[in-house]
């Protein structure tokens, strides 16, 4: 569960990047968030990781009140997050097997419970074939598929995908959509911060709309853009 | 930490030696020039204590004879140094003998002042049960009738420590500097290894790693920087100080000084500078990595 309560965040320079956002994530719940550059929309997402601290208000995620969290616990809460971003963040110099099984070693897993989990959600992201091979010989779809199993490897309750098909054809999008609506049909709830209309528009689900630091709109199984909505 | 963490640990700090290339050879370096000084400047430092302490320690007084003194009177002087409760033994060196010795140790060349041209004096090497107590005798002795001098060590040692106090003050204070500027360099060189991996670092924090699991491998880098700097000054010391001590053991044969044995001396200086290796290897990680762990 992700809770926003008269959240604003101001930066050094005075710009309100956030301006008294107020809503509730549920658990398993499928989040699109839409806006145009500069809207607000990464600081949103990083304050839900806890990457930016709100300069006012209260956020809740899972049993963490961000705001007051001590930085010796970010680890240990961003442990229950899973993160994917656009330039997937995948280390050039391990192969497909390693990264995901980074994400295990850093939290101390055991190795052999790592081996598992890893050869698990490689056949969730259909990349069983693909262990052995290093990020630069995989495809953009694939590299962000890689991602995704390195964010869902530690079984996290939460999703964050920050622009996950920005850097995919349409095709490879929609493939990543496909795994990401089953990570979540698995209990997951997923945030997702995207500019693709197409992808917000075929697959159906909640939007948070942000411009100029606001929320102005909160819709259920909403579209890219409002007007859309009543016409589908 | 889990053991299986630790390995992790250990084998990730030696492939990032390996894949930091040119950056680990540079690290290496400037501990190497660090350590080198240090080295050298801690074997002078601990030389000039071991032979100021054997001037401290020096029990002996030279009582020159007057020249043209009998052999008479030379055993009346004798028996009264003898009378002296301080005195252990004595014994008697010709100048003759006296000048073999400065032969030895001063070269040939000395071998122009033989036979009457020797400016010598017989000498009776007086010892006494204390080190203290050579004071009081050589006071005595240069009263004593057909003496025309007596020396002691503590003479030359008063002017001995203040050299040695003043090259124990530069020497600690070169040394810290040069560790100063060591942890600096590593610091620096590591800093830009570092910045070279953030990325590395940025998804290691978004997995959810602990600073000190983030830290780990980086610190165990930098003391292997260390160790591996290490080695080479360790080389260069201890080939350096065997020869040295070889060609002044020949010098000061004649004397009652020595310079430390090698054996167990390089013992201790290698351990030393392993240990001052891996110490500034690792806090120059430390520091360089403070920066990269704020949230």
């Amino acid at each position: 569960m992700i809770e926003f309560k008269h959240v604003s965040k101001k930066y050094a320079n005075q710009i309100t990047a956030v301006d008294n956002f107020n809503l509730k994530i549920q658990q398993g719940e499928f989040v699109y968030v839409i806006g145009p550059s500069g809207a607000g929309k990464s600081t949103f997402i990083k304050m839900m990781y806890r990457e930016e601290k709100p300069t006012l208000g209260q956020i809740k995620v899972n049993e963490y009140e961000l705001e007051k969290i001590k930085n010796s616990k970010i680890p240990f809460f961003r442990r229950e997050l899973g993160i994917v971003f656009q330039d997937f963040k995948l280390l050039s110099k391990l192969t497909v097997f390693e990264n995901i099984a980074y994400a295990l070693q850093v939290i101390e897993k055991d190795p052999v419970e790592i081996k598992k989990r890893v050869n698990h959600v490689l056949k969730l992201v259909k990349l069983v074939s693909k262990g052995a091979a290093f990020p630069a010989e995989l495809s953009g779809g694939e590299q962000q598929r890689v991602a995704i199993a390195r964010a869902i490897a530690n079984k996290p309750s939460i999703l964050i995908a920050d622009e996950p098909t920005g850097n995919l054809d349409p095709e490879t999008a929609e493939g990543i959509m496909k795994i990401l609506e089953k990570i979540n049909i698995q209990g997951t709830t997923v945030v997702m911060a995207t500019h693709n209309s197409h992808i917000v528009n075929e697959f159906r689900h909640r939007v948070i709309e942000i411009e100029n630091g606001h929320v102005i709109r909160d819709q259920d199984e909403g579209s890219f853009f409002q007007d859309e909505a009543s016409n589908f | 930490m889990k053991l299986a963490t630790f390995k992790r640990h250990l084998v990730e700090s030696f492939k990032s030696l390996k894949r930091n290339g040119w950056m680990s050879v540079a690290a290496f370096s400037a501990v190497t020039v660090t350590l080198l000084l240090v080295g050298v400047l801690l074997t002078i430092l601990l030389n000039v204590n071991k032979i100021a302490s054997d001037v401290e320690n020096d029990v002996q007084v030279r009582v020159l004879i007057n020249r043209g003194t009998a052999q008479q009177q030379r055993n009346q002087l004798k028996n009264k140094l003898k009378a002296e409760t301080a005195v252990k033994k004595i014994t008697f060196s010709s100048k003759e003998h006296e000048l073999k010795n400065v032969i030895k140790s001063y070269g040939k060349g000395f071998k122009l002042f033989g036979g009457d041209g020797n400016p010598l004096y017989d000498v009776f090497i007086v010892q006494t049960k204390e080190p203290k107590q050579t004071v009081q005798i050589a006071r005595k002795a240069k009263n004593m009738k057909f003496v025309y001098d007596a020396k002691y060590g503590g003479t030359s040692a008063k002017r001995l420590f203040a050299i040695v106090n003043s090259i124990q003050r530069w020497g600690m204070g070169i040394s810290l500097l040069l560790l100063f500027v060591a942890v600096f360099l590593i610091s620096n060189t590591i800093r830009i290894t570092i910045l070279s991996r953030q990325n590395e670092i940025s998804i290691m924090r978004l997995v959810g790693a602990t600073n000190s699991f983030i830290r780990w491998p980086f610190v165990l880098e930098g003391a292997w920087t260390g160790l591996f700097g290490a080695m080479l000054p360790l080389i260069i010391v201890d080939f350096g100080y065997v020869w040295t001590h070889r060609v002044l053991s020949q010098t000061l044969a004649s004397t009652s000084y020595r310079l430390l044995s090698p054996g167990v001396f390089l013992v201790e200086i290698d351990a030393l500078l392993i240990l001052i290796g891996i110490c500034i290897g690792a806090l120059g990680a430390t520091f360089s990595m403070r920066r990269f762990l704020k949230i």
